[in-house]
């Protein structure tokens, strides 16, 4: 049986998350794999909860990712994280961005925003935990803290440096193409940051 | 190879089978279909019709005329369309017809789940359903010929994870653009009586030629697994099922009406036990029981929602013969995980027992906020909802984005049934109950009265009603992705054309009173909409302003002065995603864009007042 790798893409709508998967599936397409991904659109888009399923590898057959599935979950905010938690497999990794964006039954007070997401995740499965928005406003601009994700999960991803630039040249405009380029690369580094530190604590095996 | 949605793989297959005419009404999950022909493909004649009705009677038209036509819709605007489709079948083509039914299991974006493959029964035409991307390009040129060859219109059949997943194609050469002499025969395209009685007798003959397509066309086929269980299956469930047992006998149906019964029994005899997989009604199981072949599906798989390949899973195992086979292939090793290095990662605090679900081991956790889709940050429908609200109306509804206001805490909304029920609602109610027309509206967005909500009003009119329709005219299809409609003065392909004049329409035909109202003044709605439900005559109420999402209201986000607020949280009450409320009121100034309705609504002063709006 051939190995597959899913990722489910979770967020807000209006994250910059379809960016995410194209970025994603077109790097494996350059790997010469086959791809399946899977999206929403209509009435969910309006703000709501959505994701992209994403997966790769010799023979897809299924587009959709079932709950216990997903080799990633790529979350762009914190509650959606949380939410789709139980897609990952248990060894599962969690890229989770550190940005909280109130759904409206927590803005009007009906309901409270879940505490202590990251502790959480971490308890039950391997978190890299990246502050992209923050990444991203240092680069300069707000709207590539979604490639700061992707750059943070392709240091995971069993796909080339050279399909990523691939896809990046395929997936984003030219005049646009130099700062994602750097987005792209400062989050594979703080990946890299996160795997050095788990490393040198001297608990892992 | 390039990865395409089912949708663009669609508009590709139209341009590769020398499709002429393009004609839909915007619905997800088929929108895209008539976005991409009309973006990639100029040589093909695309439009956006006022309904699906329209579109598919402008479908027929161009085939008659000598153009391989495709139409579009969603599953719920073939309802619509079912009137000149079922005739269609009678009278056939001239050149190819393809009908693309874009079905939403699960109801992503839906008021139902109908599964429109009984519509390939009722009309007696021909069903294709892709599974993926490629077959769902190829289909569309084999659709064209059958329905040349067999004088019929064919039934494309998606469903949400076909038309909106990607997956890799090979893209064809384009065929040389059909153009059929047309012929007038005043026996085969005028159906009165006499000539739809010899049109109908046709039906068995054809019936019987097309299910000997489905015999022998290679998009039906057996896939040889293990002969202990067979499933038949079509659809994205195919792919399901070879994700769920991998091992099995599959017979795949690409073409799955007229059902290829040969072939059906052929696999039956082939396989120990047979199943039927397929997602929403048992139309393949029932047609496949009706031959005395013993078979299991909807006795053990979900009638309603969407199927996954764990569902699916999940129920078969539920056969004890079948779940005895798939232990023999579960035992054989789990494919290894995707990531090829094995990081361990320090883990947080190890999880505390006594905190856990004993049963699962998951952390006892409060359940999870919901995250439901809500009105956009300056959304012109906002500020007429919150005035029927406060008014407390009966509020007739129906689709788009503005059915959002039925939810907390707007909630302004009584009904919505389909593409413009609400305003013959809102006159049967006033019928009902004389009493309750002071107090009842009906709410129909721009694009949905075009589509179906003018009879509605012509009704109120001649049946001497006194009903108050609103119009919410954001001069747009705003929930499928801002489409033009007739109103907006833009064509499909962003041309100027003559732009529909509401106010004009209504007058015309005999509504004494239209008002217009900008739904960004909340007292002036207000006293408007009081104005109109006194009025004993019909009235028409404009409620002005265009979709946020064309363009921003004002770049300064509203001002809060927040030790001014007295955290009484009126302003929440507007369901507004840029405020929230933490001890006082906040404004997330990334999200706000101006509409000030947070300001109307402030009895304090707190927001609004330096400068800005």
């Amino acid at each position: 049986m051939s190995a597959i790798t899913s990722t489910l893409v979770a967020g807000v709508g209006g994250q910059g998350i379809i960016l995410a998967g194209k970025l994603i599936s077109q790097a494996a397409i350059a790997a010469g794999m086959d791809v399946k991904t899977s999206e929403i659109h209509g009435m969910a888009q309006r703000g709501g909860s959505v994701t992209n399923h994403v997966r790769f590898g010799n023979k897809v057959f299924s587009p959709v990712i079932d709950p216990g599935e997903a080799d990633f979950l790529l979350a762009f905010e914190k509650l959606e994280g949380l939410r789709y938690l139980n897609f990952l497999k248990p060894k599962g990794m969690v890229i989770l961005n550190n940005q909280a964006i109130d759904p409206l039954p927590v803005a009007i007070g009906l309901d409270a925003y879940p505490e202590a997401v990251e502790s959480r995740i971490a308890a039950r499965f391997r978190l890299v935990f990246i502050d992209a928005v923050s990444e991203a406003e240092a680069l300069g601009n707000l709207r590539v803290a979604n490639v700061v994700l992707v750059g943070a999960l392709a240091r995971f991803l069993p796909l080339p440096a050279s399909s990523w630039n691939e896809a990046m040249a395929a997936a984003v405009p030219p005049r646009f193409l130099e700062l994602n380029r750097r987005a792209f690369t400062r989050g594979y580094e703080l990946a890299q940051e996160v795997i050095r530190r788990c490393q040198s604590c001297g608990i892992l095996k | 190879m390039k990865l395409l949605s089912g949708n663009e793989a669609i508009a590709r297959g139209a341009y590769e089978a020398g499709v002429r005419v393009a004609a839909a009404y915007p619905g997800t999950p088929s929108t895209e279909i008539l976005q991409n022909i009309a973006r990639h493909y100029p040589g093909i004649y695309a439009e956006w019709a006022p309904n699906e009705k329209v579109a598919l009677e402008v479908g027929i038209g161009a085939s008659l005329g000598g153009a391989r036509v495709l139409v579009a819709m969603k599953h719920v605007g073939v309802n619509v369309a079912a009137d000149p489709l079922v005739t269609l079948s009678y009278t056939g083509v001239n050149a190819g017809l393809v009908l693309i039914s874009a079905d939403d299991p699960g109801m992503h974006s839906s008021q139902n789940e109908q599964d429109n493959r009984y519509y390939a029964r009722l009309a007696e035409a021909p069903l294709l359903e892709p599974a993926d991307s490629q077959e769902a390009k190829d289909f569309v040129r084999f659709a064209l010929e059958l329905s040349e060859t067999y004088d019929t219109p064919v039934i494309l059949r998606t469903t949400t994870r076909v038309a909106h997943s990607k997956s890799l194609v090979k893209e064809g050469e384009p065929a040389e653009p059909v153009n059929k002499p047309y012929d007038k025969s005043f026996a085969k395209y005028v159906m009165v009586p006499a000539n739809a009685r010899n049109r109908h007798r046709l039906f068995e003959e054809r019936r019987e030629k097309l299910r000997q397509v489905a015999e022998h066309t290679p998009l039906n086929r057996i896939e040889e697994g293990d002969g202990r269980i067979g499933i038949i299956t079509s659809g994205i469930a195919y792919y399901y099922v070879k994700e769920a047992f991998p091992w099995a006998s599959v017979l795949k149906l690409g073409m799955s009406y007229p059902l290829p019964v040969e072939l059906v029994r052929a696999f039956a005899r082939q396989v120990e036990h047979l199943f039927v997989v397929e997602e929403l009604e048992p139309f393949l199981e029932e047609q496949v029981a009706a031959l005395y072949i013993p078979v299991r599906g909807k006795t053990l798989i979900p009638r309603t929602g969407e199927l996954s390949p764990a569902d699916i899973h999940r129920a078969l195992m539920q056969d004890p013969y079948l779940a005895g086979v798939a232990r023999e292939y579960d035992n054989a090793p789990a494919s290894p995980p995707g990531a090829q290095e094995e990081i361990s990662f320090l883990p947080g605090s190890p999880p505390d027992p006594a905190k856990e679900d004993l049963v699962t081991g998951a952390p006892q956790h409060a359940p999870l906020p919901a995250r439901p889709p809500v009105l956009c940050p300056g959304c012109p429908h906002r500020g007429l909802f919150y005035v029927l609200k406060k008014l407390r109306l009966r509020v007739m509804g129906d689709i788009g984005c503005y059915t959002l206001g039925g939810l907390p805490p707007l909630s302004a909304m009584d009904s919505c049934i389909c593409m413009g029920a609400g305003v013959g609602m809102a006159h049967g109610m006033a019928k009902a109950d004389p009493d309750s027309a002071a107090k009842t509206v009906a709410v129909i967005g721009d694009s949905t009265f075009i589509h179906s909500g003018i009879t509605g009003l012509i009704d109120i009119v001649y049946n001497q009603g006194a009903s108050v329709v609103i119009i919410a005219d954001n001069r747009t299809t705003a929930m499928t992705g801002h489409q033009d409609h007739p109103g907006t003065g833009k064509t499909l392909r962003r041309e100027p054309t003559k732009a529909l004049n509401l106010t004009k329409l209504a007058r015309a035909v005999g509504v004494p009173h239209v008002f217009v109202v900008d739904p960004f003044n909340l007292a002036g709605t207000r006293k408007t909409l009081l104005k109109a439900l006194k009025t004993p005559e019909p009235v028409v109420v404009i409620s002005s302003r265009p979709c946020v999402l064309l363009g921003p209201v004002t770049p300064a986000p509203v001002p809060l002065n927040p030790e001014l607020c007295r955290g009484c949280k009126l302003c929440l009450q507007l369901g507004c995603p840029a405020l929230s409320f933490r001890d006082r009121a906040e404004i997330n100034p990334y999200l706000c864009v101006g509409c000030g309705l947070c300001a109307q609504v402030c009895r304090k002063g707190a927001i609004g007042k330096e400068g800005g709006r």
